[in-house]
């Protein structure tokens, strides 16, 4: 039985090993560069699009400015201390805002998830929400909270509280019924069930949610920024605002690409946390 | 029920699993399904039963049942002891590592985290996964995860298997292999199993008895006592002559519903 038992341990493990492979990783170098690359080459060809544009003679310089008035002055603003306050301002009330949003969303998700009349109640409520355009909501916020932190504050977590939901939601509807029953059996129950199965499945479309959420967040704040101007906070809209009224084109347009700039730079954090999800799951197709 | 049983000593025992005159209907009206009507079932504590039947016989709802997922229409169920249930597909829960799945029955039941890290190393070299702990379901092979769901169940201290086709997805190879070690684990532990399989061979592989079930309404057609010693082997000409014998009952109960 012991000879028995050792072939049977040494069969098991030679398919074992035949049946799976070892992963290797491509070198860091390697992965940043095929990273890398494309988007070099889509900003060198925005850029070369946007000349064109420029040397074409559609519209008149004053108005539309080329990279090589735009970068200059995109590189005074970097040297400026009052840029970086007004970046401060915006990112602070992005991250509240946004931060607001997030706990009131996965609240209301979760809630609307698990009670079944409430679902029925504002489910529907809350993707109509989510397609109204967040601007809609200025004037009644200033009417609410005049020309305030809180206006903008209750308009950004409006736009993005719904995403958030949203991802909650569809989250916990995708769960696979399998993974329930398995964690039934494993002796998880109500709320230890969600704690363990349900939530941590639902993980991937949550991060979808939020994601989305963010994208809602900084328009919604942009858009607040460019109507709620408040004197003593100066704030990236309200340079966006302030460029336009002194016809400073190249400065509107260097403040536009730090929007842009800003909203890659945290779409790209939430694509690596995405894919790390995905990488851990084994959803990451490996040969392409 | 007098049917010869090679495993446990023939001593009068209280049976682990009952299905008394046990009924299951689905749905109401025209969409009425009765997927069990009035199936008797005793498994002694210890016994390997295989449940084979066609397509429509109600094997996974019995062991819904049996496994505390579903009510009965009619009839009473009966369990002694914790059963644990098997599906075709591993189940594993993907954001957790091997070892993390094995010990998460573990850490439900309230065991420190020292002790669900040593208990779940310990399960996972019993079946042959030592040293694989660490490591994703998904870079596993479809048998690799099975031992792992295998490993998780046993982790409830359960004293009964109920098993879903639980080999169905998988190629003959690693199926054989399997066999052996689900044969192997079961000497060793005592555990009672509830084996559900369309595949007839694999039951007089594994079982010490084979219930047949008819389809559409499933009713226990007949049941088939296996006296071959173990260790057995699926190519074996005793496994092959009593799989033979079920087959063709199998059949002759499948061709009632061809309606000519």
């Amino acid at each position: 039985m012991a000879v028995a038992e050792r072939d049977l341990a040494s069969q098991l493990a030679g398919l074992d090993a035949l049946e799976t492979d070892p992963e290797r990783p491509p070198g860091r170098g390697r992965r940043l560069w095929s990273a890398g690359w494309p988007k070099l080459a889509a900003v060198a060809l925005a850029l070369g699009a946007w000349q064109a544009v420029v040397w074409s003679g559609w519209k008149p310089e004053y108005a539309l400015p080329g990279p090589d008035r735009v970068f200059p002055e995109l590189g005074r603003l970097l040297g400026d201390g009052r840029f970086w306050k007004s970046v401060g301002i915006t990112m602070q009330r992005a991250l509240t805002g946004y931060a607001v949003a997030v706990v009131v969303g996965s609240i209301l998700g979760l809630a609307v998830a698990r009670v079944p009349l409430l679902r029925r109640a504002v489910g529907s409520m809350i993707t109509g929400l989510q397609t109204m355009p967040s601007i809609a909501w200025f004037p009644l916020a200033i009417l609410l909270f005049q020309l305030s932190e809180s206006a903008i504050l209750f308009v950004v977590v409006l736009g993005a509280a719904p995403s958030v939901a949203n991802g909650l939601i569809a989250g916990v509807d995708h769960v696979p019924p399998l993974l329930l029953r398995a964690g039934h059996m494993v002796g998880a129950r109500g709320l230890t069930l969600y704690r363990h199965v349900v939530l941590p499945a639902s993980l991937p479309t949550y991060v979808a949610g939020l994601k989305q959420g963010w994208a809602f967040a900084w328009r919604s704040l942009m858009a607040g920024e460019l109507l709620v101007i408040i004197a003593t906070k100066p704030s990236i809209g309200a340079g966006l605002q302030n460029a336009r009224e002194l016809a400073d084109s190249p400065g509107l347009i260097a403040y536009m690409i730090v929007v842009l700039f800003i909203g890659i730079v945290v779409d790209t954090v939430f694509g690596r946390v995405d894919t790390s999800i995905r990488r851990r799951w084994g959803l990451l197709e490996r040969a392409v | 029920m007098t049917l010869a049983q090679p495993r446990p000593p023939a001593t009068a025992v209280t049976p682990t699993l009952a299905l008394r005159a046990v009924s299951k209907v689905f749905g109401q009206g025209r969409d009425r399904v009765v997927a069990l009507d009035g199936v008797d079932l005793d498994v002694a504590p210890g016994e390997f039963v295989c449940v084979v039947g066609a397509s429509g016989c109600g094997k996974s709802t019995a062991l819904n049942l049996l496994a505390g997922l579903d009510r009965p229409s009619a009839g009473q169920v009966e369990v002694t002891g914790r059963p644990a249930l098997m599906f075709q597909e591993a189940a594993l829960f993907p954001w957790l590592t091997v070892r993390d799945n094995v010990a998460l029955p573990l850490r439900l039941a309230g065991a420190s985290r020292t002790e669900r890290a040593r208990r779940a190393d310990e399960l996972l070299e019993r079946v042959h996964l030592a040293g694989q702990g660490s490591r994703r379901p998904h870079e596993l092979s479809g048998g690799m995860r099975q031992r792992v769901a295998l490993a998780r169940s046993l982790a409830q201290d359960v004293d009964v298997l109920l098993m879903d086709e639980p080999f169905g997805a998988l190629d003959a190879m690693t199926r054989d292999l399997l066999h052996d070690e689900l044969e192997r684990l079961w000497t060793a532990s005592g555990l009672t199993v509830v084996f559900v399989t369309h595949n007839v061979r694999e039951a007089a592989r594994l079982g010490d008895r084979i219930v047949l079930l008819t389809s559409r309404p499933g009713r226990v057609a007949e049941e088939f006592p296996v006296d071959i010693p173990r260790p057995r082997r699926i190519d074996s000409t005793e496994v092959s002559g009593l799989a033979a014998t079920v087959t063709d009952r199998l059949r002759a109960e499948v061709s009632r519903h061809g309606g000519r």
